[in-house]
């Protein structure tokens, strides 16, 4: 992928937003929200990690979560899913509190997680997200098979089903992960740093499929990220986490000198250069 | 082969030993996978300090193994997340109960025998009743395992997204270090403390290098257990009086060394090329 093949967009003007969602040119938007969060701050310890953080989802758009180490994005995620609890403020997913194990949430954790050296298949692993949290041994159904084969199918992944999992490539292991977290027909996707790892092409292709996913399902993506250059043709919205303080909006909003100074409490640049947008003056 | 088969100590030894070595191997495949092959060391050697505690008291062997083994299951729990940190704590925690074992040796005398009996087992000794007890322990430690199946996997293989799911991997891993202390306990009685260990991993170490999916690879390990045992059994009375513990250890090597060499060539686990650009 060359920087002229894809045209990425001037700092100006973005790719409108995918569907009718009623979003103004502020980026609020109208319509149910999936996720809203008002003020909420998150502790770890002694530590303030985010203050009075507020923001709302909506289905089917993908905000990336971009931050430096430590800023809070792989805590928000947790906050979603119900397995931390918010210092102050409140949060609603799905239109009530967070509780753990919410079918409608899917989601991929960083670092990929195949824990062992051992025989387990891609099937195996991608079937933990059909029903790994039932008691029991469950009975092998052509309906099971069926289910997890498409999941793999939908994420280009077929031919890796019956593969040891943890002799799986960096991009194989994201498309395993995603497969998994798509079993529940979920409403909203978690993707925790999917892209480290990952070479340019790779991170090219998980980045469509999110989209494709996104697109053909219509469901909200949280895509955590550390690069957003990638990301950039295809997201509606950026939350920037960093100093315990977060900001949402358009990227050409939000990736500025302006924002970002304001937000680390010290200069930092925002420099437009080959098409990308590079953060200038601390760790993004 | 059939003579033997009418003794009953025989027919004990058989019955109890193929318990334990299907405890062994399913809850061994669970050790190594969850990377506590070391704790599958350290229970047994704290579970004979219990044996020696016991003694010292009066009480039954098998008490004392049962209270210092799930001890240290709740112990190895709270002492160290990450497995650096864990193995660390399980060797200060056996080094410990080890050197308890020695002060209990050393405080009563006339232990020769039973001591001898603890670490290396008395599998041609168990009675009918001791076999009643493995059984029974067996079911239940089965009945666990299939039980909680489906989020015992789960948490194995993926446990950060089982916590996202709302698994209990936490509950799920101090339940599973208790079954291992209490199976180390029951299998102590007939392997002997020494070489628990060749049950508890042989076995499943082998199955996983020769399976592709966790039932296949539970049901080889029991199947492969259950094979070292009673080989160890016939090849020990064939001896004449040397033990079985040695012939079951050295069967269990046997069989895994070739096993480990011809399967060292499947694919190395291949990772995606580090990023092109920098962040």
């Amino acid at each position: 992928m060359t920087a002229d093949k894809q045209a990425l967009p001037a700092r100006a003007t973005l790719r409108a937003p995918v569907g009718e969602r009623g979003r103004d040119g502020s980026g609020r938007a109208s319509g149910l929200p999936l996720v809203a969060l008002d003020r909420v701050t998150v502790r770890l310890g002694e530590r303030v990690i985010q203050h009075e953080m507020s923001f709302t989802l909506v289905p089917g758009e993908l905000v990336a979560v971009l931050g430096p180490n430590g800023a809070g994005k792989s805590t928000l995620l947790k906050l979603l899913l119900g397995l931390i609890k918010p210092a102050g403020g409140s949060l609603s997913v799905f239109g009530a509190p967070p509780k753990r194990g919410n079918r409608l949430i899917g989601y991929a954790p960083q670092f990929g997680t195949i824990e062992s050296d051992h025989a387990v298949r891609v099937r195996d692993v991608v079937g933990f997200g059909l029903d790994g949290h039932r008691w029991g041994p469950g009975w092998p159904s052509r309906a099971r098979e069926a289910a997890i084969e498409k999941a793999l199918d939908e994420v280009g992944a077929l031919a890796l089903a019956d593969v040891p999992a943890n002799e799986l490539s960096g991009g194989e292991q994201q498309r395993l992960l995603i497969a998994q977290a798509l079993l529940t027909d979920p409403k909203l996707l978690l993707l925790d740093e999917p892209l480290s790892n990952l070479d340019l092409a790779r991170s090219q292709e998980v980045i469509q499929l999110v989209d494709g996913i996104r697109r053909s399902r219509g469901v909200a993506v949280l895509f955590v990220t550390h690069d957003v250059n990638p990301l950039l043709p295809y997201l509606d919205r950026v939350l920037y986490m960093a100093n315990a303080q977060s900001v949402i909006g358009l990227p050409d909003e939000v990736i500025t000198r302006e924002r970002l100074s304001a937000i680390y409490g010290s200069p930092v640049e925002v420099v437009e250069a080959l098409g990308r947008l590079f953060v200038v003056g601390v760790e993004t | 082969m059939g003579s033997m088969l009418q003794y009953p100590f025989i027919q004990n030894a058989l019955l109890s030993g193929s318990c334990i070595a299907v405890v062994g191997a399913l809850t061994g495949y669970f050790l190594l996978s969850r990377g506590l092959t070391f704790a599958g060391h350290a229970l047994p050697n704290i579970g004979f300090a219990g044996a020696a505690g016991a003694v010292l008291v009066g009480v039954k062997p098998v008490y004392g193994m049962f209270v210092f083994t799930v001890l240290a299951s709740f112990g190895i729990r709270a002492l160290g997340k990450n497995v650096r940190d864990r193995d660390v704590s399980i060797g200060v925690l056996m080094s410990f109960a080890l050197g308890l074992g020695l002060l209990f040796l050393d405080l009563y005398s006339g232990y020769a025998q039973r001591v001898y009996a603890i670490l290396f087992g008395t599998i041609l000794g168990i009675s009918r009743s001791d076999v009643l007890v493995t059984g029974i322990s067996t079911l239940a430690v089965v009945a666990f395992i299939l039980l909680l199946y489906r989020p015992l996997l789960f948490a194995t293989f993926d446990p950060a997204v089982a916590e996202a799911r709302g698994v209990p991997v936490g509950l799920i891993a101090t339940a599973l270090l208790v079954v291992v202390a209490v199976t180390v306990s029951l299998s102590i009685q007939v392997m002997g403390a020494i070489l628990v260990f060749t049950l508890l991993v042989g076995p499943a170490a082998t199955a996983i290098r020769l399976t592709r999916r966790p039932s296949t690879s539970l049901l080889l390990a029991a199947a492969l257990g259950v094979a070292y045992v009673w080989g160890g059994i016939t090849l020990a009375v064939a001896s004449g009086d040397l033990p079985v513990s040695f012939f079951v250890a050295s069967i269990a090597f046997a069989v895994y060394l070739p096993v480990r060499l011809l399967t060292a060539g499947r694919a190395e686990t291949r990772r995606g090329a580090p990023p092109a650009h920098a962040h």
